[in-house]
């Protein structure tokens, strides 16, 4: 097996040996129980505050009933339990997924830019959904949403394939590029289909995301699908710790690039595939928040992703609150809310880090 | 540095007269074809001045204009995508990544939202929009990846560039969702890049712009070689690498923006062109220049004919042909390369 290391573009966004600052490298023990205990505090807390805010303002103590003393003839207990609850919970779960699939990304592709867009998977599923707006209109949710996730599984096959082609298999840069090249064909290709049949509105409304069309029954089905993919993936984070330390680290202590980037890759298809098929595109979740985890808790990504986890969940549950309470009763895409919020702490990083992030 | 020069040299005059060739062939073609054909016999005749009046209005009110800004935008694209990477040393960048046609974009859609009207004169503002927005992206990217040490260093300006795109982006879905449906659907058309209704007014806006940043880049080559030395070398052999690559940024970026101000977000051009001129002619920006910008040129000049051509009644903008073939053979480079 041949893997090319040393290739320039890789070498020069990141130093093989000292993927991160040093001094993050170290965190104490104590230190990254408490980051986890005061995380899971804000989640806890945010989702209460989703819970209660909105359209119609609502009392903690109404919530607290609806939750644990569910009374089905009331009103405001009806509100909480069929429309607010199942919103925060896919917005919990989903904000995890997106996370989790962009700090996987980037550890295996070596790329702190790496995020689930890059795979091609956003752009399949969208390409996908805007054949189906085309040829099958009035289709019901449930089946939009499994024909964009076989659409991000497409994106991610053809991925595959050219991966066997090549010769040496799929490096992190070329896997990079084939992703990025991919993405933007499938775009393309959608934006051709969306101003043939005259759609383009309606897939800009699909790709900006939102929670607003959730309901139990959709929850009932991805919110199984990605608990166990996040929880099975936890094995694979020591094997993921190591490559993202550099390819030949990786092969000398024994690990197997090709499995490894396989399994890892499967995961991240059915994580970003399942959530963007079920709220649309939501970007900048998956390459913001695995690096605000890294500056929290290090570089080991056995702590990198459940702390993506948390961060992510928080962040989706704080965004889809802000897209209803900005301009009720109107709702704001939670793609652009979040967009707002990441861009700018982007920037405070690609500026701030002397390094290139 | 200079083992290949007269090989290289000879080779890169051949392959441009040869590119050269297939794009007047290619401009020819674009010329017969159309909702009313023409023949080629008619169009000589009648860029000689002798033709019908039909054909003198098909010719030189429709089809010639919109040729020559596809041709200009085309040129300009390659050659905008051959400078920012040798400028950034990546071969991956193009404006695209580099956030200017999402400014552009932004600038359509602040136009659009403002006014209620596309037709007549105030049409021709739309250019200046797009033009604004992506010159607005470009400021705001070289603000935030200048370092008072380092000045702008390559891999910042990417970082910056990507976010700045995202930003935008994220700005111009917020208005384009408030659109109504038939003035998105011709903000959207634009742009992915459709070459529809181009004046001479726009040909000449475009003219002077193109041919003044690509001679100057054409002539900074030698300093486009040396900043792939990496910034010591570079420094090293007297170039003067922080006062040279923002001169060149500007000059990339000004040829990105008004070529997407005219002929819409094209992708892939500033992406695929230099990297086939790279194959062809080697590394030498002397050489590289010229032909990334012809083949840039052949590249939306075919496309803008597919598109306008093969999908009636509705014609495809030519920045979805583009991707459309482009993406797949881009890909099997990447699997064939070593």
């Amino acid at each position: 097996m041949k893997y090319v290391v040393g290739t320039k573009g890789v070498t020069r966004i990141q130093h093989p040996g000292l993927p991160h600052r040093p001094s993050n490298s170290r965190k104490s023990a104590v230190t990254v129980g408490l980051t986890f205990l005061s995380a899971i505090a804000i989640l806890l807390l945010s989702m209460f505050v989703a819970i209660s805010l909105g359209a119609k303002g609502l009392t903690l103590e109404t919530v607290w009933a609806a939750i644990f003393q569910y009374n089905p003839a009331l009103t405001p207990h009806q509100i909480i339990h069929e429309l607010r609850l199942p919103r925060v919970l896919a917005a919990v779960i989903i904000g995890a997924a997106f996370a989790v699939a962009g700090a996987l990304m980037q550890g295996i592709t070596r790329n702190p830019l790496a995020d689930t867009g890059i795979l091609g998977i956003n752009a399949g599923a969208t390409f996908v959904v805007a054949l189906s707006f085309a040829f099958w209109p009035g289709l019901p949710y449930g089946w939009i949403m499994f024909l964009s996730f076989m659409g991000a599984v497409l994106g991610t096959l053809l991925i595959f394939l050219l991966g066997m082609a090549a010769p040496g298999g799929l490096n992190s840069i070329r896997l990079t590029v084939a992703g990025a090249v991919i993405a933007a064909m499938f775009t393309s290709l959608s934006t051709g289909i969306a101003i043939y049949f005259d759609l383009s509105q309606d897939l800009a409304f699909w790709y900006a995301g939102g929670f607003g069309g959730i309901e139990w029954r959709h929850l009932k089905l991805i919110l199984p699908v990605l608990l166990v993919t996040l929880v099975l993936i936890m094995p694979l984070a020591r094997r993921v710790s190591l490559m993202s330390l550099g390819e030949e680290v990786a092969i000398n202590l024994g690990i197997n690039l090709r499995w490894t980037r396989f399994l890892a890759l499967a995961a991240v298809v059915v994580l970003a595939g399942v959530s963007v098929s079920a709220v649309g595109s939501i970007g900048f979740v998956g390459l913001v928040i695995p690096h605000i985890s890294r500056k929290l808790v290090g570089v080991d990504y056995r702590l990198i992703i459940p702390m993506s986890s948390l961060l992510g969940a928080i962040l989706l549950v704080l965004a889809d609150l802000g897209s209803r309470i900005v301009n009720p009763p109107e709702e704001l895409a939670v793609g652009i809310m979040v967009a707002f919020v990441g861009v700018p702490f982007f920037l405070y990083l690609a500026r701030k880090e002397r390094r290139a992030l | 540095m200079n083992f290949n020069t007269p090989s290289r040299g000879k080779r890169s005059i051949i392959v441009s007269i040869t590119l050269l060739c297939i794009a007047i062939a290619v401009i020819v073609i674009s010329l017969n074809t159309g909702t009313i054909r023409l023949s080629p016999v008619a169009v000589l005749q009648t860029l000689l001045g002798n033709g019908s009046s039909d054909d003198q209005i098909v010719l030189f009110d429709y089809r010639l204009p919109r040729i020559l800004v596809t041709v200009l935008a085309g040129a300009g694209l390659g050659i905008a995508g051959a400078a920012l990477q040798g400028i950034t040393r990546n071969p991956l960048a193009d404006p695209g990544i580099l956030g200017l046609h999402a400014g552009a974009a932004f600038g359509l859609m602040v136009f659009v939202s403002l006014s209620f009207t596309m037709d007549g004169s105030v049409a021709l503002l739309i250019p200046l929009f797009a033009f604004a927005g992506s010159v607005a992206a470009a400021l705001i990217i070289m603000l935030l990846s200048y370092d008072r040490h380092n000045g702008v260093s390559p891999i910042k300006l990417i970082l910056v560039g990507i976010a700045v795109a995202a930003g935008f982006h994220a700005l111009t879905l917020y208005l384009s969702l408030r659109l109504d449906e038939d003035t998105y659907s011709f903000a959207a058309r634009w742009l992915a890049g459709s070459v529809w209704g181009r004046d001479w007014i726009h040909v000449q806006a475009l003219l002077p712009w193109v041919v003044l940043c690509i001679s100057y880049i054409w002539s900074r080559s030698k300093t486009l070689d040396a900043f792939n030395l990496g910034d010591a070398a570079a420094t090293s052999i007297g170039t003067p690498v922080r006062s040279q690559r923002i001169i060149l940024l500007l000059c990339a970026v000004a040829l990105s923006a008004v070529s997407v101000s005219m002929a819409g977000g094209i992708g892939f051009i500033g992406l695929a062109a230099p990297h086939l001129a790279r194959r062809l002619v080697g590394p030498m920006h002397r050489h590289l220049i010229p032909a990334a910008g012809l083949i840039g040129m052949v590249i939306l000049v075919t496309a803008d004919t597919i598109g306008r051509t093969i999908f009636q009644p509705n014609a495809i903008p030519a920045g979805v042909v583009v991707a459309a073939i482009g993406a797949p053979y881009f890909l099997y480079l990447l699997v064939r390369s070593k």
